[in-house]
């Protein structure tokens, strides 16, 4: 039972804070703007529907021939209220604007991440050719990420950090944060891209600078030793495949691997393959050539940004679905 | 009776009284469909924007309901794209943009004027069918395919996308075609129409809403066309415009979109204003407070709002320094809207404010419409402005300025002029339930939005973190107080049609040049040419000192 009400209760208190937490060295200016306008809201909110409230009520109709003055303005109260909200504006342009500045001037010693949008997953790839599906930075270092898109626009996203900007296909958009840690958060997609668009997320993992210098040594958690099965297993949850193909049996964007590997497949044009290791190698690097008929061609190529031993995982991976 | 009784019967020709009104002077459903009265054509426009009203809300309706758990409760992912994008299309290129002014605006703007008709009645009927051309083609998309692109089609989505994209861009092409007819219709009407007596200064604040309106849908809507008929181009001819894969740039359509669609936001909010500057007058029985500075700013926000369209898109990629004009430049366009604010809630000062039903929408008006504004402030503000940029936030936000503004006073405009349009009274009781439920229901569904907003929820989202399913749950819970609201103001204004009082000339004891004939009109509105003696709010007693 008091397990009941203390859960309720966090919920409460999560519905009820008005912002998420605040994990980057920058996010106060947006949250500290947030809140003053959010007091001056309030203020000029009552003194309009209060008055009007109070209007209402003393100035009601009682009989049907009241008379009413003739007022046509007044000068003095009409530039009063427009110079007031003006300058009041000018303040929130400007502390807006220093906030802003924040946001757009990387500090030069800054850990350059590359992140790639596709749908509907995200990738990062490190100074040194590792990878990931998750964002692993190290705590209290200024981290630039490189951004861009391989289809359509994407928006990246971490409501902790209070940092969004567009991922768009053939240029390059960059935003920097610092953080804190030891900590997790996550990044989401905010432009409309699609089917799977709301489960286009990815873990951010804020960790000390050790073991960020570990976990690179390792290869980001996928080094020499891990068994080619369990690297596939890694990968498939990593680079998104499975926002389109599920693993129990049902239809998501794409068909399922639950037993998918020596299964006999129809494809749009109407032959018949047998998905054995070569099938899913050219699915997975040429996914537009061979599509299993009734399902769109909307695979993303994964050409270049697999190994071999990548791919030799992920098929080891598929097999292991098969039983 | 201080309340000047002259003043109501300025008309100056004899009253004829047994001329048959605009509904009975042809008979046959042919006598409609070949109409050039500006009347009807209003009323045929009424019931178009009501028909898709009713399909845009139960979109909506049918989309919160698949959102009140974060799991598949209804549809899919792929419909529930669908519904979001087809209601918002629907809501805003057949049912807002086209709300007051064509449908109240055909019906009012010649009767406000004092004059017979429109300056091209048969541009009018024109701009009708092309309207039903337009919404016919978004009728065929829902039937070839759908459309899942969201209502603003972003590139290179858009031109990838499976679903039937160009039928429905076609469709709004089509559509600001009409648009621009109708501006072009008014703004020759209000120049070159008017009875005698009418100067410009003694135009109801209607009329200036809409001309400020009409000169936006001229010039912005071309924008429109040949942004959407680009997008035709590519996805026909695979010419590289917006899709950088064939060398297009994806934020350049962003760019022209913008440009049409956020003057688009005042062709959408500027008619609501001049609605509430005549209900407020009208039950209050006072001067409008400011009128130089009310109808001015309405022209003002029309000049700026041309040049604020990239503060949606501070997050976009594009130059981080022209971010800081349209920033500035948003701040400035909310100054002569908070004036509006003002000088309404000033002109209720002293007055003698009758609650009726549309008061109590002019009402609900203010108070959604502050919200509304307020809100704005967050999201001009380039660092705020990251954070709830495409969350629910801005969903919250526009609607509390759409719905909460423009279809509450599209709503209470139909109240206040509906005895002038049918004849009839409604009943006051049942419309005041339902203002109440709409009020209630509003305030509930997307309060909550500015909440989830805050806390990180993004728009378009089929599915969503298990933290957010309280608010979600409340938001949906919402939308259906707020559709009941509806459809009891549809139950009162057929039960008005039925069985409703016949309707005097002037029960709100209005003074514009509306309530000087008929109700309701006969066909030619005035029996002879009537005369402007006074202007639209001369109510009250002048006091000595002057």
């Amino acid at each position: 039972m008091s397990d009941i009400v203390s859960q309720g209760k966090i919920l409460v208190q999560s519905s009820l804070s008005l912002l998420p937490d605040r994990m980057s060295t920058f996010a106060h200016y947006t949250d500290d703007l947030f809140l003053f306008i959010l007091v001056l809201c309030v203020i000029f909110f009552v003194a309009i529907v209060g008055t009007m409230t109070w209007f209402i009520i003393k100035y009601r109709r009682r009989s049907d021939n009241e008379s009413t003055p003739v007022i046509k303005g007044n000068h003095t109260l009409e530039i009063i209220w427009s110079v007031i909200p003006g300058l009041l504006f000018v303040v929130i342009f400007a502390w807006g604007f220093v906030g802003w500045a924040q946001l757009n001037v990387v500090p030069p010693d800054a850990l350059n991440i590359r992140v790639t949008g596709a749908k509907w997953n995200w990738s990062f790839t490190y100074p040194d050719g590792i990878t990931s599906g998750e964002l692993v930075v190290p705590a209290n270092k200024p981290v630039k990420l490189t951004m861009s898109s391989k289809d359509v626009i994407h928006s990246f996203y971490i409501p902790d950090f209070r940092i969004k900007r567009d991922v768009i296909p053939g240029r390059y958009t960059v935003i920097w944060f610092e953080t804190f840690g030891p900590a997790e958060h996550y990044v989401l997609c905010t432009e409309y891209c699609g089917t799977s668009h709301s489960q286009m997320m990815a873990k951010v993992r804020v960790v000390p600078q050790q073991e960020y210098d570990e976990w690179i040594a390792s290869g980001g958690g996928m080094g020499d030793n891990v068994p080619l099965a369990e690297l596939g297993s890694l990968l498939f949850q990593q680079r998104g495949c499975v926002a389109c193909h599920s693993l129990d049996g049902s239809k998501l964007v794409g068909p399922t691997l639950k037993g998918a590997f020596g299964r006999e497949v129809e494809l749009t044009d109407g032959t018949k393959v047998e998905a054995d290791e070569n099938y899913i190698r050219s699915s997975i690097l040429n996914p537009g050539s061979q599509i299993v008929s009734g399902y769109p061609a909307v695979m993303p190529s994964f050409q270049g940004q697999l190994s071999d031993k990548q791919i030799d995982a992920l098929i080891e991976y598929i097999k292991s679905l098969a039983q | 009776m201080k309340f000047s009784k002259q003043l109501l019967s300025s008309s100056g020709a004899a009253t004829a009284g047994s001329e048959p009104s605009y509904l009975t002077a042809k008979r046959g459903i042919g006598s409609w469909l070949v109409t050039v009265d500006h009347k009807r054509i209003g009323i045929m426009y009424l019931i178009a924007i009501l028909t898709f009203f009713l399909v845009g809300g139960l979109l909506a309706l049918a989309l919160r309901m698949e959102l009140i758990t974060p799991a598949k409760d209804f549809v899919g992912a792929d419909v529930y794209n669908q519904l979001f994008t087809l209601h918002g299309a629907i809501m805003v290129f057949l049912v807002i943009i086209p709300s007051i002014p064509a449908s109240l605006g055909n019906f009012l703007i010649p009767l406000m004027l004092g004059v017979k008709d429109v300056a091209f009645p048969k541009l009018n009927l024109l701009s009708f069918y092309i309207y039903v051309l337009g919404a016919s083609l978004f009728l065929y998309t829902l039937t070839a395919g759908g459309l899942d692109t969201g209502w603003t089609f972003y590139t290179p989505y858009s031109t990838t996308t499976t679903t039937s994209v160009i039928s429905a861009t076609f469709g709004a092409f089509i559509l600001g075609f009409s648009s621009i007819l109708t501006g072009v219709n008014f703004i020759v009407t209000m120049h070159k129409m008017r009875a005698p007596g009418m100067t410009w200064t003694r135009m109801p604040l209607f009329l200036w809403a809409a001309y400020a309106t009409s000169v936006i849908q001229v010039l912005a809507t071309p924008v429109l066309a040949i942004t959407l008929l680009l997008l035709i181009i590519e996805r026909v001819l695979g010419i590289g415009i917006f899709d950088p894969a064939i060398g297009g740039d994806p934020v350049l359509y962003q760019h022209f979109f913008w440009f049409y669609s956020h003057p688009a936001v005042y062709i959408m909010i500027l008619p609501g204003f001049g609605v509430i500057s005549e209900i407020i007058t009208a039950n209050s029985r006072k001067h409008i407070f400011g009128y130089k500075a009310v109808a001015l700013s309405s022209v003002a926000i029309a000049v700026i709002g041309f040049l604020v369209w990239g503060h949606h898109m501070f997050v976009s990629g594009q130059s981080q320094f022209i971010n800081v004009f349209f920033s500035f430049l948003t701040y400035a366009v909310a100054v002569p809207t908070a004036i509006k604010v003002f000088s309404w809630i000033a002109t209720m000062y002293k007055g003698s404010i009758s609650l009726t039903a549309p008061m109590w929408y002019a009402l609900s008006f203010l108070f959604l419409f502050t919200i509304g504004g307020l809100t704005g402030l967050f999201l001009g503000a380039m660092s705020v402005d990251v954070h709830l940029h495409d969350t629910y936030f801005v969903v919250a936000h526009f609607h509390y300025v759409m719905m909460g503004g423009t279809i509450v006073a599209f709503i209470g405009g139909i109240h206040h002029w509906w005895p002038k349009m049918t004849g009839k009274m409604y009943n006051e009781t049942i419309a005041k339930v339902a203002c109440l439920l709409i009020f209630i229901g509003f305030n509930v569904t997307f309060f909550t939005q500015f909440l989830l907003g805050s806390q990180g929820m993004p728009r378009r989202y089929y599915t969503y973190i298990p933290q957010f399913q309280q608010l979600h749950f409340i938001s949906t819970i919402g939308s259906q107080i707020l559709g009941l609201g509806l459809f009891v103001t549809l139950f009162c204004l057929i039960q008005s049609l039925m069985s409703g009082k016949k309707a005097p000339k002037n029960p709100w004891g209005a003074l514009s040049m509306e309530w000087e004939t008929e109700s309701p009109p006969i066909e030619h509105n005035f029996h002879g040419q009537p005369i402007c003696k006074h202007g639209p709010y001369d109510y009250g007693v002048e006091s000595k000192k002057g």
